[in-house]
């Protein structure tokens, strides 16, 4: 079986390879994609804005890692043909009692080191495959690995948070902000959650949270049991500095945002609140079908989160390819989606 | 075809070529290996996998019958059984009439099936070409495949000057897959004189000279014929690994 895999291989430029798929991989379930979404870790490849040492190992690589389809072909039956599903990009190769699918540096994850979803068909093992229900939004649910991220790191918060849980503050008024915090107004209908961000514009947007804030503007009296930081970048050192303030001790903080840089940490002021600082990164099956779950059980999450849908860019060529990069670019907060015809 | 769905679309796989230009090797180039399969096999996964199909039907040399069946079997277990191989006939249209008239026995409708073919040579063919090409059959009767041209065509009447260098810009390659209504082609090709039928060999030219419309469909650059030995060095060369 051929199959075309559309790879970067330098900074802003993709070209298509023609792979000839092994008779393991043939075995698997055939899936054609229809809608992927980009995200900030394609778009620091796209840009060539990771080291130049990374870039050196990992390139090339097919992008993209949240993204839905359509299966062609199940030889084991798990599957319909046409069902649409979702396709979950870590491939974890052992189980371990203790470190989650997400955690283990033996698992690999597309468009990390391995190739993402920028395919002509996709050749997966039944457990990276998830049924998704009938009624969802196509652009929508293209970027339901970015909403099981979020999913991840709420339930890390249940489990290792403390159980007064009255307050709970999000730094970062991005996607992965605004989808955590959408999640946290799900799973705790009367928890007061607050919205701290850079834009006032964007946080006029999260119109569920109790109280936003501009980080500029923060009342020196917010205390918060617990805090998510969703900033990642230049913004994360500050936005951490804040959030050591203004948690209550004992409080758990929850990392979630990638930056390039080390972030420097009041540690003096870590240790002497006893605050619990943990990274949360990436999702596993089980966080992907906590989602279709609450897709299924909350429909009005789904509303919320087609607003985050920005630019939907038809691709056919290599050409749509990068003018969908280009969109991303541009976007002031959003998903780019493209509509995969390749 | 199990585990596609039912759509009155058929896939025939022209594998006629009697293989003559491959220097010295009378094999026809279609079986020539490429990667770990033969050329023919690449290519019959492709229309197997798109699942749009409700046969995927193999048109070969009548003395190559079993051996295609045999390298089906061999090459591809997992789809081998759904893949009907029959004998085509001496001319490409000898070889599409006999697609047509094998579908027209097995179709519930011949007035809307849709037949796809496409050249066993082009092994690099994409989901979204096959997709389109049904869309585009079924909605405007019949499509061809075709890619801009990038060279400049020169014309020459006499073979020795140029009579006319068409505007680029309006020119296209012709590839494969070529689709039609089943109905629609049969009543064409059924339509043509002897000498007519000498020098149609593309079935989308015939229906523009009968004043049909034709639509097209974007190829893919890598939609490469293998029809010369050098052919199979760069197909071997677009595989990576």
């Amino acid at each position: 079986m051929l199959n075309c895999v559309y790879r970067l291989i330098a900074p802003r430029s993709i070209e298509p390879v023609q792979l000839e798929v092994s008779s393991e991989d043939a075995a698997a379930v055939a899936v054609r994609p229809t809608h992927l979404s980009i995200c900030n870790a394609d778009m620091r490849y796209y840009l060539g804005t990771r080291g130049a040492d990374v870039l050196a190992r990992k390139l090339p690589m097919a992008l993209i890692h949240e993204g839905i389809g359509r299966v062609l072909r199940d030889p084991s039956g798990t599957f319909a043909p046409r069902q649409r599903v979702v396709m979950l990009p870590n491939n974890p190769h052992e189980i371990d009692p203790f470190i989650a699918e997400n955690y283990l540096r033996s698992s690999e994850f597309c468009g990390s080191g391995f190739d993402g979803f920028m395919q002509e068909c996709l050749y997966l093992p039944a457990r990276r495959v998830l049924a998704l229900p009938e009624g969802i939004d196509d652009e929508t649910a293209a970027f339901t690995e970015i909403v099981s991220v979020a999913m991840h790191a709420v339930t890390r918060f249940e489990a290792i948070a403390h159980a007064r849980r009255d307050c709970v503050g999000v730094w970062g008024d991005g996607n992965l902000g605004y989808i955590v915090a959408l999640i946290l107004r799900m799973r705790y209908p009367s928890m007061r959650i607050v919205v701290v961000g850079r834009n006032a514009h964007k946080l006029a947007d999260f119109t569920f949270a109790d109280e936003t804030y501009t980080s500029y503007e923060l009342p020196a009296s917010l205390r918060v049991d617990h805090a998510f930081e969703c900033c990642g970048g230049d913004g994360a050192a500050a936005a951490i500095d804040q959030i050591i303030d203004a948690v209550q001790p004992e409080g758990t903080v929850s990392l979630l945002g990638v930056s390039e840089n080390p972030v420097p940490v009041n540690t003096r002021m870590v240790l002497e609140k006893g605050l619990r600082l943990f990274g949360s990164s990436r999702s596993g099956r089980a966080d992907f079908e906590a989602v279709v779950s609450l897709y299924r059980e909350k429909p009005e999450v789904l509303d919320y989160l087609s607003l985050l849908v920005g630019d939907v860019v038809p691709v056919r060529s290599v050409a749509d390819m990068t003018r969908a990069f280009e969109a991303d670019l541009r976007k002031a907060m959003g998903k780019t989606i493209m509509e995969w015809r390749v | 075809m199990s585990g596609s769905v039912k759509r009155n679309a058929y896939a025939a796989i022209l594998a006629g070529g009697s293989g003559t230009r491959m220097g010295n090797s009378e094999k026809p180039k279609q079986f020539l290996m490429l990667g770990s399969k033969p050329v023919l096999v690449h290519t019959v996964e492709k229309f197997c996998l798109a699942g749009s199909f409700d046969e995927v039907i193999v048109l070969c040399p009548e003395a190559w019958l079993r051996q295609t069946r045999d390298l089906l079997r061999k090459y591809s277990p997992a789809f081998a059984d759904e893949v009907t191989v029959i004998a085509g006939g001496a001319t490409r249209n000898d070889t599409v009439m006999a697609a047509v008239r094998y579908v027209e026995g097995r179709c519930e409708s011949v007035a809307d099936a849709v037949l796809v073919t496409h050249d066993a040579v082009r092994p690099f063919v994409s989901q979204r070409i096959i997709e389109e090409n049904i869309e585009a059959a079924r909605a405007h009767g019949a499509c061809d495949t075709v890619f801009p041209a990038t060279d400049t065509i020169v014309e020459s009447r006499d073979a020795g000057t140029i009579s006319a260098i068409p505007n680029r810009s309006v020119l296209y390659q012709g590839q494969t897959p070529q689709s039609f209504n089943l109905a629609k082609l049969k009543e064409l090709m059924l339509g043509l004189t002897e000498d007519e039928k000498s020098i149609l060999t593309d079935a989308c030219k015939i229906f523009v000279l009968r004043g049909e419309k034709v639509a097209l469909v974007r190829g893919d650059s890598s939609n490469m014929k293998i029809t010369y030995p050098q052919d199979m060095r760069l197909a071997s060369a677009l595989l990576e690994g």
